[in-house]
């Protein structure tokens, strides 16, 4: 029997399963840290979270509203700080982030600084890079969680924040960030996104129950190739759904939105 | 797109040479003696216009709530900030129009929450001049200050245009070859912290992440410590693992319970969501946001009294059980 689920509950759903059991995933509030919750609860037990203040392997029992709140390191196996973390990143212990943003090109290239005007006089002024660009330079693989419309998915970000492939092949290691390391995954509600092996561009991996291709394609304002192996994702399934609604955001906190 | 550049283009607001602060550590008192005085002499002291601040913790978190409000009070302009996932405290320091410069690695937004309309006027107006960081480039920046250096090399920010509006320099690796982001050291005039317990020579325990607090303090030339608890100096030395921050860093001590309002307190008081959203809706609206900071900031006294406006013992009490997270089931 098929269950009603929100945007929300798909992408949550849909990142939780790209999380393998024994690794080790930096995350953010929100969708990433019900996506860690949820896998923690499903097929990844021995997953362990880390954050960016310095929490560590949180039994998380409520959502944390800051990356370094309390909640990040309750019942965890340490508090740390953020050199800890940081330093960890940089050395290649840590699988997999979550990161967000305002603009993403087709390189998986991040914007989370400014829209419109100029550096020192911005039309829309963002948070900026937080830890962002050090989590997209030092994790294996870095998924983005985002919503996808034409505004947001850009031939050419207006300020490149954190890293993506940068300008394609080789770019990466060309600018000096470490080898093997970069985007992974893009999750949004219409579909899961990977990138190119050959060209680092992206492409559609995956299109969600009830979209089309097009209807993916329309919501980029690049071209998005589709992978020879395009496949139709999996419905959140009941037990998904319970869990991420009973457990994991019982008071509807982030789900809900 | 930009291609990496090897130099960024933004200003370092701070002499990043290490034996500047040498001589200013030479100068410093190392004697341990009380340091305990209060909000108003402290900032009044510690803080002149002009200077360049840091605040302890984590934007909303273990942040030193009480002393910024002074900040603000006393009408400190032209400062210059490290906003290292700086939220609400940028925000305090917004709405006092005090920071006209500003190593921002996050800035004008609040996590979960949103973003602050008031700190985003202050930035898009082009009225605090910014130079682009990441969390942990700033981290060592201070860190490079700590260990008596002038610079660290990273890997962060290399080739985006975040490294293009930052103050750091490319240079490779005379071992390896690879290619690094070398960040100048940051040494802050004056560092604002908010620790659990303090002695009354400013040796503190910090409960839970010490985010970069360390680093922070070590870094700066003065430090200000504001604390929930003044313990005994015994209580200290029976412990002294637990010591994060040693006195020789510290410059004044001020006993300020919940003192991080409405910031989180770990172990002690959750964030006040409702007061921050709060301040979220009521920056929307130049003049009512005016009239609110007379109410909460301006026209208050102490922070005791701000508390008190804000709900008092009995949201505190809230508070505090969402922290620990106690259900206490229906009280009638």
């Amino acid at each position: 029997m098929a269950c009603a689920y929100n945007d929300m509950e798909l992408m949550v759903c849909v990142a939780s399963r790209l999380l393998s059991d024994h690794s080790m995933v930096v995350v953010g509030t929100g969708g990433p840290c019900a996506a860690t919750m949820l896998a923690q609860r499903s097929h990844a037990p021995n997953l362990v979270a880390m954050f960016e203040a310095g929490g560590v392997g949180a039994q998380l029992e409520a959502l944390p509203i800051s990356v370094g709140d309390s909640r990040t390191w309750y019942r965890g196996i340490t508090s740390g700080s953020m050199a800890d973390t940081m330093n960890a990143l940089a050395r290649g212990q840590v699988d997999y982030c979550f990161l967000g943003g305002a603009q993403i090109d087709p390189f998986g290239n991040l914007n989370s600084t400014f829209v419109g005007g100029s550096y020192d006089k911005p039309k829309v002024r963002f948070p900026g890079s937080g830890g962002a660009n050090d989590l997209a330079s030092f994790a294996w693989r870095t998924m983005v969680i985002t919503p996808q419309d034409p505004r947001r998915f850009v031939e050419e970000v207006e300020f490149l924040t954190s890293p993506g492939f940068l300008t394609g092949p080789g770019a990466r290691e060309a600018a000096g960030l470490p080898p093997d390391s970069g985007p992974y995954k893009v999750i949004t509600q219409l579909a899961v996104l990977g990138y190119c092996p050959e060209t680092c561009r992206m492409r559609i991996e995956s299109v969600h129950p009830g979209v089309t291709l097009q209807q993916v394609q329309d919501a980029s304002g690049f071209e998005l190739l589709a992978s020879p192996a395009l496949a139709k994702t999996q419905a959140p399934t009941e037990q998904e759904l319970e869990l991420l609604r009973n457990e994991v955001d019982p008071e509807g906190l982030f789900i809900r939105r | 797109m930009s291609d990496a550049l090897p130099r960024g283009i933004g200003r370092i607001f701070t002499d990043p040479d290490p034996d500047a602060l040498r001589a200013h550590h030479r100068k410093k008192s190392k004697g341990m003696v009380p340091k305990v005085t209060t909000v108003r002499t402290a900032i009044e002291r510690f803080v002149q216009d002009g200077c360049y601040l840091a605040s302890g913790g984590f934007g909303g978190v273990r942040i030193p709530t009480a002393l910024l409000h002074e900040v603000v009070r006393q009408g400190r302009s032209g400062l210059g900030f490290a906003g290292h996932t700086t939220t609400h405290d940028f925000q305090i320091l917004a709405a006092g129009n005090c920071v006209d410069r500003c190593d921002a690695a996050y800035i004008v937004g609040l996590e979960m929450r949103g973003l602050s309309p008031n700190a985003r006027r202050a930035v898009q107006s082009g009225d605090i001049e910014l130079t682009e960081w990441t969390n942990a480039a700033l981290l060592w920046r201070l860190r490079a200050a700590a260990m008596g250096l002038s610079f660290l090399p990273t890997r962060s920010m290399l080739g985006t245009d975040t490294f293009v509006q930052s103050a750091a320099v490319e240079l490779h690796c005379p071992f390896t070859g690879k290619t690094y982001a070398a960040v100048p050291a940051l040494s802050p005039d004056i560092a604002l912290i908010h620790v659990h317990r303090a002695d009354p020579y400013g040796n503190c325990q910090i409960d839970g992440s010490t985010v970069a607090d360390l680093d922070v303090a070590a870094a700066s030339r003065h430090v200000v410590v504001s604390c929930e608890q003044l313990v005994s100096s015994e209580q200290i030395r029976s412990e002294p693992d637990r010591t994060v921050i040693p006195y020789y860093m510290v410059d004044a001590v001020v006993e300020v319970p919940y003192g991080s309002y409405p910031g989180n307190m770990p172990g002690e008081y959750y964030s006040d969501e409702t007061h921050l959203a709060e301040w979220l809706t009521v920056e929307r609206d130049p003049q009512a946001f005016a009239e609110f900071l007379q109410q909460n900031i301006h026209g208050v006294e102490e922070f005791q009294s701000y508390l008190e406006r804000n709900g008092g013992i009995d949201r505190l009490r809230e508070l505090r059980r969402i922290e620990l997270l106690i259900d206490a089931g229906e009280e009638s």
